[in-house]
C-alpha cells in the first residue's frame, strides 16, 4: 500500500453514520470558547455531499428566523462530535439546491421508507 | 549543522491538526540515505558530504560507478548528491541518513526539477492574457507587441514563448508537519516542485 493511502486511512473516521442527501441530520459540533469547549448542534437537511475519501465535505441546510443557513463541513473533521441522522428524506436529486428558492411547504421532504 | 536528505516525491493529500484544519501536505518518502564519500578542504577545497538514494539494478551501472560505490564499501544507489557541510568529520562513510534528523514544525526549502511543459506559448509560460476567441476575432493566443519601434530590435529579457519546465526550483520556508522514520516518510506543508515519483533534496532552511 502506498503511502498516501496509508496516511489517509490513519485520518479517515470510521464512526460516520450512513447519511446521504435529503437526510435530516444533526451534526454536533465541537466549538472551542476562549479556554471551554463545548458542543453545539447544527440541524437541517443535507443537500450535497461531494468529494471522496478524506477530501469529502457534507453541507447541511436549515432555515432559522426565516433566514437560510448552510454550513459545511469535511466529513471525517475531529471538530465533529457525531451525526445524527433524524429522517431519511426520499429525494431525486444528488444535490439539492433547487431548495434554496423554495420555503414553507414547498420546501418539505417526503419520508423515505426504510426496508427491513 | 546543515541537514539534508534525499527523497522521492509521492505525491499529495491533507491532514487535519489536533484543531480540526485541514492543512495541505506533500507526501515525501525521504531516505533512507547512506553517505558515501566525504569531501575535505585538503584533498577537494571544499567540505560536503556526498550521499545515495533510490535503487537501480545492478547492470545499470557503468563499472567506475559500481567502483566509487565499492571503495565506500557501500549498497550501489541511483542518485548520488553532494550537501555541503561544515564539519565533514561528524559523519562516517556508510552512515544512514533517515527521515528522523527532521523534526515536526521544522522549516526546510526543497529543491526538485519542475515538471516539464515543452516548448510552451506566451500563455502558459508566463500568464499572458489571452484575445477573444470569436466574434471575427483572428487574434487568439499571440504574445502581443514586442515592443516600441523606436530601439528597432527586441530587447532581451522579452517575455516569449519557448521551453517551460523541467528545471532546477527551490521552494524555501516550508513547514515539516509529519515525521514517521519508520515508514521513511515526511509530510511537508505545501507544494514542492516536480512531478510524482520526482527526486527532491530537503535542507533545513537557510531563512530558519
Amino acid at each position: 500500500m502506498n503511502l498516501i493511502d496509508m496516511i489517509e486511512q490513519e485520518q479517515t473516521r470510521k464512526d460516520i453514520v450512513d447519511f446521504g442527501p435529503g437526510d435530516t441530520v444533526r451534526v454536533h459540533v465541537k466549538v472551542v470558547e476562549g479556554t471551554r469547549e463545548r458542543i453545539q448542534v447544527f440541524e437541517g437537511v443535507v443537500i450535497r455531499r461531494r468529494g471522496s475519501g478524506l477530501n469529502e465535505t457534507f453541507t447541511v441546510r436549515r432555515v432559522s428566523y426565516g433566514v437560510g443557513v448552510e454550513r459545511t463541513f469535511p466529513t471525517h473533521t475531529p471538530k465533529i462530535e457525531r451525526i445524527e441522522v433524524m429522517r431519511r428524506g426520499r429525494v431525486r436529486r444528488a444535490k439539492l439546491y433547487y431548495l434554496r428558492k423554495l420555503h414553507g411547504k414547498a420546501a418539505r421532504i417526503p419520508d423515505r421508507l426504510i426496508k427491513r | 549543522m546543515p541537514k539534508g536528505i534525499l527523497g522521492k516525491k509521492v505525491g499529495m493529500t491533507q491532514i487535519f491538526t489536533d484543531t480540526g484544519l485541514a492543512i495541505p501536505i506533500t507526501v515525501i518518502e525521504a531516505g533512507p540515505c547512506i553517505v558515501v564519500q566525504k569531501k575535505t578542504p585538503d584533498t577537494d577545497g571544499y567540505s560536503a558530504i556526498q550521499i545515495g538514494f533510490g535503487e537501480k539494478r545492478e547492470q545499470l551501472f557503468t563499472k567506475p560507478m559500481k567502483g566509487h560505490f565499492n571503495k565506500a564499501g557501500v549498497q550501489l544507489r541511483r542518485f548520488l548528491r553532494e550537501l555541503r557541510v561544515e564539519d565533514v568529520n561528524s559523519y562516517q562513510v556508510g552512515q544512514e541518513i533517515k527521515a528522523d534528523i527532521f523534526a515536526e514544525g521544522e522549516k526546510v526549502d526543497v529543491v526538485g526539477t519542475s515538471k516539464g511543459h515543452g516548448f510552451s506559448g506566451a500563455i502558459k509560460r508566463h500568464g499572458f492574457h489571452r484575445g477573444p476567441m470569436a466574434h471575427g476575432s483572428k487574434y487568439h493566443r499571440r504574445p502581443g507587441s514586442l515592443g516600441a519601434k523606436g530601439p528597432a530590435r527586441v530587447y532581451k529579457g522579452r517575455k516569449l514563448p519557448g521551453h517551460f519546465g523541467a528545471e532546477r526550483k527551490t521552494v524555501q520556508n516550508l513547514d515539516i508537519a509529519k515525521v514517521d522514520a519508520e515508514r521513511n516518510m515526511l509530510a511537508i506543508k505545501g507544494a514542492v516542485p516536480g512531478p510524482k515519483g520526482g527526486l527532491v533534496l530537503i535542507t533545513l532552511s537557510t531563512k530558519a
